[in-house]
């Protein structure tokens, strides 16, 4: 299922967030989304999903989700937006509880995404007693069981530090390799952008209008955390958004 | 070692070796169990001792020893359970209808707009007025036996429960409502697997404050009119001033507090584990 945005603009309160966006989500493919912060980058995603209703234009969705598809477009969110007073387990299933599946087909979604996200132990822990990042493999996991068709990651590993960012990395591209599935990422990290993108947008500083789309052909699973062709990708990136980033950055200063 | 000892002058002297002071003394709460008891205990004898050497006048305040036999004998005639029981059943009935009705209406108030819009005000109107004013509208509604009494409790664990409820309601996390949204959880769904667990703890805490206005209306429902209860047993005590029963109805209510607030305190601990 590919998803394509035509000439969506976006109001809060009189004032424009997002200006004349036109872009396509291909199947299978993976689509970053960088930006200076404020620039809208989150309102997209969330018009995406369908969180909210855009002012003007439309998002189409080509093609029809997967049969399987319980949900065909799941979040992961940047606060992993676990229920604490639910287990690991009790988690992954709320989102598949409203379907009615036997108990058997059940059982075997959750053992499914529990070993694909290595959180096979930890079925039975409460989120308070889990990391950061193994809180974000919950997410992921429940994200999994819903057989997505499209992935919308908001910001996924901002909340962690740098070294679980790697590990979940790592487990990003090895869930993809091993089954492609279609995802919008959005950071405001170069690395991340590089590392997992397809092809990359960048957006400019409020209103957000895309001002460049790259394509990376180095396949995702030969990419590392050193790489110099990530590098040089990476330092134009840098020096397209540069001037915004500085821009967005005084901006607030004057609110 | 006194500081006196210390070498201020020379900062170069390598021949020093001290060990660096520690200042992150105090600020620290912590429990001490046993203080609470000891005051009591102190409270206790300071009062047994200035009423046993006639500091304390007999007229002013009760021996504590006495209070403590007129409690057994109180247990031992069986008349403790004659006033408890109906107290008892009382507290329970009341407090169960006004607290049950309370989360109800305030769960709908926190979640449909029009019910907050016409259901705030009234309760805002409610809460203020003294619930005992109220006890002979409620004789003549529902009868001079228990339905008074029932209703005047009711009404008074009701809207400190509505007040919790609703701010709960309000408090809990968005973005858990969105994720459950974007999941396509049916709204039923939302609200029993997101909303009232997570308004839980604002409720439970808002029950510590009903139960604690039911045991205060408890009495005064039946100091205007019960053969049996606490409250009646306090009131004949006090107008015949027959201070040891009535510090011995005093205490079985301070002990019908505490029992109550231990009992929510276990139902916390077992109903939110999950809070870090």
């Amino acid at each position: 299922m590919n998803i394509q945005i035509n000439n969506l603009n976006h109001f809060y309160d009189g004032s424009k967030v997002l200006s004349d966006i036109n872009l396509e989500i291909m199947d299978g493919q993976i689509l970053s989304i960088i930006g200076p912060s404020g620039c809208g980058k989150s309102t997209l995603l969330r018009l995406i999903g369908g969180l909210e209703e855009p002012s003007s234009g439309e998002i189409i969705q080509i093609g029809s989700p997967p049969l399987d598809s319980l949900n065909a477009m799941t979040y992961i969110f940047q606060d992993f937006a676990l229920l604490p007073w639910r287990t690991v387990e009790e988690n992954i299933s709320l989102v598949i509880e409203d379907h009615s599946l036997s108990s058997e087909v059940k059982r075997s979604v959750i053992d499914d995404v529990l070993d694909r996200t290595k959180l096979k132990d930890f079925s039975y822990a409460l989120p308070k007693q889990l990391s950061g990042g193994m809180k974000q493999r919950v997410a992921i996991a429940r994200a999994l069981a819903v057989n997505p068709a499209v992935l919308l990651m908001d910001e996924p590993l901002s909340a962690l530090d740098s070294q679980t960012r790697e590990l979940l990395l790592e487990d990003f591209v090895n869930l993809w390799s091993r089954k492609p599935f279609t995802a919008v990422y959005i950071t405001h990290n170069l690395s991340e952008a590089v590392r997992l993108g397809h092809k990359i947008i960048v957006l400019s500083r409020r209103p957000g209008k895309i001002i460049e789309t790259i394509n990376i052909e180095k396949p995702i699973a030969d990419r590392r955390l050193i790489d110099k062709d990530l590098d040089e990708y990476q330092k134009n990136l840098w020096n397209i958004m540069h001037d915004e980033a500085r821009a967005a950055d005084a901006e607030l200063l004057n609110v | 070692m006194s500081k006196k000892k210390y070498n201020f002058n020379s900062s170069n002297n390598r021949n020093i070796n001290r060990p660096v002071p520690f200042v992150g003394k105090g600020f620290k709460p912590k429990s001490r169990r046993w203080m609470g008891y000891f005051v009591f205990f102190i409270i206790i004898a300071v009062l047994e001792l200035g009423t046993t050497s006639g500091v304390i006048s007999s007229l002013t305040l009760p021996k504590p020893s006495d209070v403590l036999a007129t409690m057994i004998e109180l247990f031992q005639s069986g008349l403790l359970f004659k006033h408890l029981v109906p107290s008892t059943l009382r507290l329970i009935v009341g407090a169960l209808i006004g607290i049950s009705l309370g989360i109800t209406i305030g769960t709908l108030i926190g979640l449909f707009s029009y019910i907050r819009s016409g259901l705030v005000p009234v309760v805002a109107a409610i809460f203020p007025i003294p619930k005992i004013a109220l006890l002979p509208l409620f004789v003549i509604w529902f009868g001079i036996g228990e339905g008074s009494k029932y209703a005047l409790i009711a009404l008074g664990s009701f809207t400190p429960t509505v007040v919790a409820t609703y701010g709960a309601v309000d408090n809990v996390d968005r973005t858990l409502i969105r994720m459950g949204q974007s999941f396509g959880l049916s709204w039923i769904s939302i609200v029993y697997k997101i909303v009232l667990p997570g308004a839980m703890p604002g409720i439970l805490s808002g029950l510590r404050i009903s139960l604690a206005i039911a045991i205060i209306l408890l009495v005064a429902a039946e100091m205007l009119g019960a053969e049996f209860g606490i409250g009646a047993y306090i009131l004949e005590a006090g107008s015949l001033y027959d201070l040891e029963r009535l510090f011995a109805g005093v205490t079985i209510l301070s002990i019908l507090g505490i029992t109550v607030s231990v009992l929510v305190t276990m139902l916390e601990q077992k109903i939110l584990k999950w809070r870090v």
